[in-house]
């Protein structure tokens, strides 16, 4: 192998204090390379993660189903005891309230995943050089995972409330992965300054609490302003709504607000890459300081 | 880890090495700057990585609030075949320049250019999950060194080999010994095959025969690479090391070829306060005084120069006959050589009154080197330690010889010709 170095040229590296920035096209490369190169190490992380997780779990995965489940329980219950008022649904609000809070739940499990991950790999980050997108593949690797479970109580919804299979299932699935994607944004975005402070995650899950109830999850998107403000403000009003009625109804209600907030979505996810980057070096800097 | 690990004896030589290849790692005046108080550190990181976002082309250049140069104005060379040795004190900066080099942080100020790939045993077993088995952590943690897959499966039973875990590899780890889980970790970075080597000390692990293996694996991988050597072992130093940096305080402070001088600098920069008393009281070391060829109170003889140790202390009256010891440390603090009264046969009278001893040593044939001498004295069968001085005076061994081991025997030597019949030892030399 190193017989073949010698004759191959030897890739060169140089550290310096300048901002990668200052190259773009050469850290355009790198990153394209280390996402190729990430992809084998994302794969062993996540086997790895999800195994001891349920090895070492005697209900397993109950745990992914029990959470949107009793939340929908819960809204289920207070609505037909007409403590809260839901406007009339499409469909039944049972399945309607499960569905909402299953997406919303795996929308949170993405967000919170980057810095899950990535505070979890704090010890291999402060010694091992290697691709750190792995760590965040890895993650949402996981949640993927935690979805596909999940995925179960959606057939269940469909089977007992005899919902209408139409084409708009496997598309709802896109729907679904553009929602992991969104989460995997705002979950990255925070990264950076949630490993330096841990103030970020107890803020991160104070405001996921709060942002549930500005979401219509378990309710239909308002109409009337300025309540309808929370469909139009919110990013992940547009995803989750499309996702849900996709799968349920067969049609996007709002094509033009998904489609922007996807765009938004992807142009952000690419820049919150670049900085997480940039911010990896610094990061270690402090943890190991 | 203070001495030769026992089962290496396969020193290789430096000039074995495959030399080619020109500069594998180039450092230039490379720098870094630490933080001392963790909020503020907090709150640096959070302006660095601004800087860093906005493109800014340099970092501050001067130390802010409570910084420090943790490196400063580091700068080498190191070809493919070269082993550099990194030694210092805790803090001098040898692990934050290993950091900088594998890419882990970025330099305040200078350039590191580095070319081929980069394997560092730094941390083993990286990645381990104590609920997975041995083996699926193999995988975990060769995927987090770069190893791809196919090579581990080709590798698997070589690395159980290495490891010696066969009975275990399918237990989780959590329930190995922490001497498996190192070996597990060795066993499997044993397998990069990196052109840029960094290597910090974690290496001298489990028990001897195993830690003889280490070397053994380290020096194949050592053969065709650059290498940085982390230790605080000197004798592992001087073995692999062609080149020595000294750091302190985050410089460096030599920097040079010559290994043995570089690791005397160390010591003579290691100004520990190593000297404490300690016994049961009944008997006070008063005064000690070394004389060699004449000079009084000396601390410092030549190879294989005379030395007159004198000796005072007071012994309790109830002792009738004490023994005395004088031992030599090296720097280190391991013992290498010892005198004692009682060995000697030396009957030792307490008087009660204050005892003077004239110990003479012919020829001290220790290496050139600085060595501790600890006094002891103790009752006449050695069951009480009466009085223990550590570390009671330093002296200084000149000379240009510098062997492999701390003492060199005295021997007799005769060459026999070719045709000689006799057999009792001709090979002496």
């Amino acid at each position: 192998m190193n017989e073949n170095a010698i004759t191959k040229p030897l890739p060169v590296v140089v550290h310096t204090p300048e901002s990668k920035l200052r190259s773009p096209m050469a850290m355009a490369k790198e990153m394209w390379h280390d996402l190729l190169a990430s992809r084998e190490l994302a794969w062993r992380l996540m086997v790895r993660d999800i195994s001891a997780q349920y090895r070492q779990s005697f209900l397993g995965v109950f745990w992914a189903f029990l959470p949107p489940i009793a939340m929908a329980m819960v809204f289920v219950v207070l609505n037909s005891r007409k403590v809260i008022n839901i406007t009339e649904t499409n469909i039944p609000y049972p399945a309607f309230a499960m569905f909402g809070t299953v997406l919303w739940q795996v929308f949170v499990d993405s967000l919170n995943a980057p810095l899950k991950v990535v505070t979890a790999a704090k010890p291999m980050l402060a010694k091992i050089n290697f691709p750190k997108e792995a760590l965040i593949l890895s993650g949402v690797g996981q949640t993927l995972f935690n979805l596909s479970i999940k995925l179960v109580i959606l057939m269940v919804v469909f089977v007992i409330f005899k919902i209408p299979v139409t084409w708009g299932v496997p598309l709802s699935i896109l729907a679904i992965l553009d929602l992991v994607l969104l989460g995997t944004m705002f979950g990255l975005l925070i990264t950076p300054a949630g490993v330096l402070y841990t103030d970020v995650a107890r803020g991160v899950s104070l405001i996921t609490g709060l942002w549930f109830f500005v979401t219509p999850v378990v309710y239909p998107s308002p109409k009337n302003f300025p309540f309808s403000l929370l469909a139009t403000l919110n990013p992940v009003s547009p995803i989750l709504v499309g996702a849900r009625d996709l799968a349920t109804e067969g049609v996007l209600h709002n094509p033009v607000a998904f489609f922007i907030v996807t765009f938004i979505m992807l142009v952000v996810l690419m820049i919150t890459w670049v900085v997480y980057r940039l911010a990896i070096p610094i990061l270690v800097e402090r943890m190991s300081a | 880890m203070g001495c030769l690990p026992l089962g290496y004896t396969h020193p290789r030589r430096k000039d074995e090495r495959v030399s080619s290849s020109g500069v594998l790692i180039k450092a230039d005046n490379v720098s870094k700057k630490f933080c001392r108080r963790l909020k503020r550190a907090l709150w640096y990181g959070a302006k660095d990585l601004t800087s860093e976002l906005l493109g800014r082309r340099t970092r501050r250049k001067g130390l802010r609030t409570d910084e420090f140069w943790a490196l400063r104005d580091v700068s080498f060379e190191l070809t493919r075949g070269e082993c550099l040795g990194l030694i210092g004190r805790n803090g001098a900066g040898k692990s934050t320049l290993l950091k900088m080099l594998n890419g882990l942080i970025k330099p305040d100020r200078g350039k590191i250019m580095i070319r081929g790939r980069v394997g560092a045993l730094i941390e083993l077993g990286t990645g381990f999950n104590p609920i997975l088995t041995g083996r699926e952590n193999i995988y975990v943690n060769a995927a987090v060194l770069g190893i791809p897959k196919g090579e581990v499966d080709k590798k698997l039973d070589s690395v159980i080999e290495f490891a010696e875990i066969h009975d275990f590899i399918d237990t989780p780890v959590q329930n190995y010994s922490s001497g498996m889980k190192v070996r597990l970790g060795f066993a499997i970075a044993a397998q990069l095959q990196p052109d840029v080597l960094l290597i910090d000390e974690v290496l001298a692990v489990g028990d001897v025969g195993f830690r003889a293996k280490c070397f053994n694996a380290i020096d194949k991988m050592t053969r065709n690479a650059a290498v940085i050597l982390v230790s605080h072992s000197m004798a592992t130093i001087s073995r692999i090391c062609s080149r020595i940096i000294v750091m302190n305080d985050g410089k460096a402070v030599y920097n040079d070829n010559d290994v043995p001088r570089g690791i005397e600098y160390y010591y003579s920069k290691l100004n520990c306060q190593t000297s404490f008393l300690t016994g049961n009281g009944r008997a006070t070391i008063v005064k000690m005084r070394m004389d060699s060829k004449g000079r009084k109170g000396i601390q410092t003889i030549r190879y294989r120069d005379e030395l007159r140790v004198h000796l005072w202390a007071s012994v309790d009256q109830m002792i009738t006959y004490p023994t005395f010891s004088i031992a030599f440390h090296n720097q280190e603090l391991y013992p290498i050589s010892q005198w004692s009264s009682l060995y000697q046969g030396v009957r030792i009278k307490n008087t009660g009154s204050i005892l003077h001893l004239q110990i003479d040593f012919n020829e001290i044939n220790l290496n050139p080197s600085v060595y501790y001498i600890t006094v002891t004295i103790l009752d006449g069968d050695q069951r009480e330690v009466l009085a223990k001085s550590f570390s009671i005076e330093k002296i200084q061994i000149l000379g240009d010889f510098v062997a492999h081991c701390p003492v060199q025997l005295v021997a007799q030597c005769t060459v026999h010709p070719p045709n000689d019949q006799h057999h009792h030892a001709p090979s002496a030399c």
